[in-house]
């Protein structure tokens, strides 16, 4: 009877150092943050606390007076996880149906870049991107491609790519293991049943991904404040067709209807896992904006950190930390919602 | 005359030296180093709605062989021909080809009418007819009302039903089938073969059907391949394949044989007179033994009958004196092993009409009379070895 009693008690004993852990360090700072938020003053004034103030302002002021960091959150972790996806989609897949025994290999890369600090990682760009780096070198002093006063750090553009290299191994690996989990034969069945190319799908869905993208590079990077408004337009439409060109090149002949109808379908439950781990620390980052970017690209996570460390507002920045929460939250409620996961995968009987 | 809709010539299939692990035959190619060959030079013809098996145990080369029908694997040489044709290097989506695969490999995330409809609609058939067509398929399958549901929720003999509407409902020249019944019990297994074969003939297809269960063969077929080592050894109706195996592999493998090794003698009329290895002769059809000379005869257990020591029997029966090693009572027969006085031994099952309520008629020891007609012998040339009986079960 103590036996079986004391084997009941193994999973809790198990569990009872995680608890402990997200006891002390996730349940009791959170609570003291929601006390913060809903505080007045500063660490050099001392802080009013609930129950003596519910500064509800911290909450609504914060919303109006920080929606610009809050957009480019949005817009900046947005744009970086789908960027990922683009580029995070082709490689998983190759990886998993034509790495061969070079898989382990070609995975082990895609994680290398962790062995090196996240800082250091991020300085590195800041050289590579700079003024005086080898990018601008080739694309302005040899190619003549932008003009002497262009640059990149500083642009949006220049925060969206930093974050999507960051975090583009948290795309590949959770994609890489449901693509890898596509059963080969339901690709043959499919084929048998006479699908192939996806030739008019294809040129259309490649096109206007091209295009978007080649657009959104050129936003992005602020190109047409440096050629003047008049050219701008030009620039765009220029963008737009050579995207859609090659884009629609790509999807007509890479892209086969038994991929659309079966392995993506299948691979869905990777995607909708592998958006979440990349957009939510893509969304609270700080350290992108603040190296890569400029005053205009600061995100949430700037102001944050700047308030807690800089300023010592605990209460606003505590609001502001629970504000970027709940975001988080619906945003993924919503998405789930959206592509509900046990839906796609067959569910069970 | 009934049209010739698939046709093979001289397709060979050999696979590079880093095949491991793939499902191919596994011996070398004597020709050229480092190759494995999988199917080696096969002729083949399937005639217009038959349905045709391919028999043979794992590695034999079957599945390759059907896989390149369907296009999934292309020949190393040789050409496949679809209704005069030439497909051999078509995609699997450009042929008129469906398969039923080997588990099913339904798609697990649409549901049973949009598995069914997928061939349909990749084919830009209107959605109206899309309906039709795959309401008339279920019923077919004795599936109806089960559209709304997901491969996930449904048994396995189901699933293989659904299976066989997602292929049949396109009309294909041919339907391909890789052991499709291989996953299922046996007593279902049993009534599903009957079903495909029912539904064979409702719907007229040429049906191609790859197994390693000779007994699922003989059931439906009407005509088999028994393969070996990548080619076929023999091709016939099933009747055929039993009753005058070619060789020895071939009656290895379709049920249990009895071969004794024997000289060839004088023709006499319609049979040719053998020796044995004790002295006893024997008569052998001459049809069976035309153009081989090193021969060994055959007979099926179940052909020979049992008498007493001294019991009078028939002229025209080829009899063999031995003595009873072992006797099995399985129900509705007796087993009993048999050694004639060469040393060989021979099965015999004997129906249990006349067994009498203390055992076995004939007991381990006693001399006995082996007896059987000369029609039901056959003659098998000694240059294969018979495959083991255990392949055959697998």
């Amino acid at each position: 009877m103590a036996l079986l009693r004391s084997r009941r008690a193994i999973p809790y004993l198990l569990m009872a150092p995680g608890l402990l852990w997200l006891l002390l360090f996730f349940v009791i700072p959170n609570v003291q943050m929601l006390v913060f938020s809903l505080s007045e003053g500063t660490l050099r004034t001392g802080f009013t606390t609930p129950p003596d103030v519910w500064d509800i302002e911290n909450y609504t002021g914060s919303i109006s007076k920080f929606s610009g960091n809050f957009s480019n959150s949005i817009v900046y972790g947005g744009l970086a996880t789908i960027l990922c996806f683009l580029i995070g989609y082709p490689l998983a897949y190759a990886i998993a149906f034509k790495g061969g025994r070079w898989k382990n290999l070609l995975l082990f890369l895609v994680i290398a870049p962790f062995f090196t600090s996240f800082l250091i990682r991020t300085i590195s760009w800041k050289i590579i991107l700079g003024n005086d780096g080898p990018v601008l070198a080739i694309a302005r002093d040899v190619l003549h491609l932008v003009p002497a006063n262009f640059s990149i750090i500083g642009s949006p553009l220049a925060v969206v790519g930093g974050l999507t290299y960051q975090f583009l191994p948290f795309m590949v690996l959770p994609l890489y293991v449901s693509i890898e989990k596509v059963d080969r034969r339901l690709i043959e069945a499919a084929q048998d049943l006479y699908a192939g190319p996806w030739r008019r799908g294809g040129m259309i869905a490649g096109a206007l991904f091209g295009a978007f993208a080649l657009i959104a590079l050129q936003v992005g990077l602020g190109y047409g404040a440096f050629i003047g408004e008049d050219a701008a337009p030009a620039a765009v439409a220029a963008a737009a067709l050579v995207g859609a060109l090659v884009g629609g090149l790509v999807g007509a002949f890479l892209i086969s209807q038994s991929f659309i109808r079966v392995t993506f379908p299948l691979s869905l439950p990777g995607v909708f896992a592998a958006s979440i781990l990349t957009f939510i620390p893509a969304i609270g980052d700080y350290v992108n904006p603040q190296l890569l970017g400029s005053p205009k690209t600061q995100m949430v996570g700037n102001v944050i950190q700047g308030r807690f460390l800089d300023q010592n507002d605990y209460p606003i920045a505590a609001a502001l930390a629970f504000l970027l929460m709940a975001g988080i939250l619906l945003a993924i409620f919503l998405y789930a919602k959206l592509l509900g996961t046990e839906e796609l995968t067959g569910g069970t009987a | 005359m009934p049209e010739v809709e698939v046709r093979l010539t001289q397709v060979y299939k050999a696979f590079g030296g880093d095949a491991t692990g793939r499902r191919v035959a596994k011996y070398t190619d004597p020709n050229e180093a480092g190759l494995i060959v999988a199917v080696d030079h096969i002729d083949l013809e399937v005639q217009d709605g038959e349905f045709f098996s391919l028999l043979g145990p794992s590695g034999c080369g079957k599945t390759t062989t059907l896989r390149m029908i369907g296009g999934f694997e292309q020949p190393t040489s040789g050409k496949i021909e679809l209704a005069g044709q030439d497909v051999t290097w078509l995609p699997p989506y450009k042929r008129n080809v469906n398969t039923v695969f080997q588990n099913y490999a339904l798609f697990p995330h649409l549901t049973i009418f949009d598995n069914v409809a997928f061939g349909l609609r990749r084919r830009q058939v209107p959605e109206a007819e899309v309906r039709q067509r795959v309401s008339e398929m279920l019923t077919l399958v004795e599936l109806p009302g089960y559209e709304r549901r997901k491969p996930g929720q449904i048994s396995g003999g189901q699933a293989q039903r659904v299976a066989l509407a997602r292929a049949l409902v396109n009309k294909p020249a041919v339907l391909l089938l890789d052991e499709p019944l291989g996953a299922l019990d046996l007593k279902l297994r049993k009534q599903m073969q009957l079903e495909l074969k029912r539904i064979q003939q409702e719907v007229g297809i040429t049906f191609i059907y790859v197994t390693h269960d000779q007994e699922e063969a003989m059931t439906m077929s009407d005509r088999i391949a028994v393969m070996n080592r990548g080619h076929y050894e023999q091709l016939g109706d099933p009747e055929t394949l039993y009753e005058r195996p070619a060789t020895a592999y071939v009656a290895g493998f379709l049920g249990v044989s009895n071969l004794l090794p024997a000289t060839l003698g004088t023709r006499d009329g319609d049979y040719v007179a053998a020796t044995l290895a004790d002295g006893a002769t024997v008569r052998v059809p001459s049809s069976v033994v035309e153009g081989k000379s090193d021969i060994r005869i055959g007979v099926r257990p179940e052909k020979i009958r049992l008498s007493k020591e001294g019991a009078v029997i028939p002229d025209r029966m080829n009899r063999l004196e031995g003595r009873v090693v072992d006797a099995s009572y399985l129900g509705a027969s007796t087993s009993y092993v048999i050694e004639s006085k060469s040393g060989e031994r021979l099965t015999v099952f004997e129906q249990n009409v006349e067994r009498t309520s203390h055992g076995s008629l004939h007991r381990p020891g006693e001399d006995v009379l082996l007896a059987w007609s000369p029609d039901h012998t056959f003659a098998v040339g000694t240059d294969r070895a018979a495959p083991t009986q255990a392949s055959t079960t697998a």
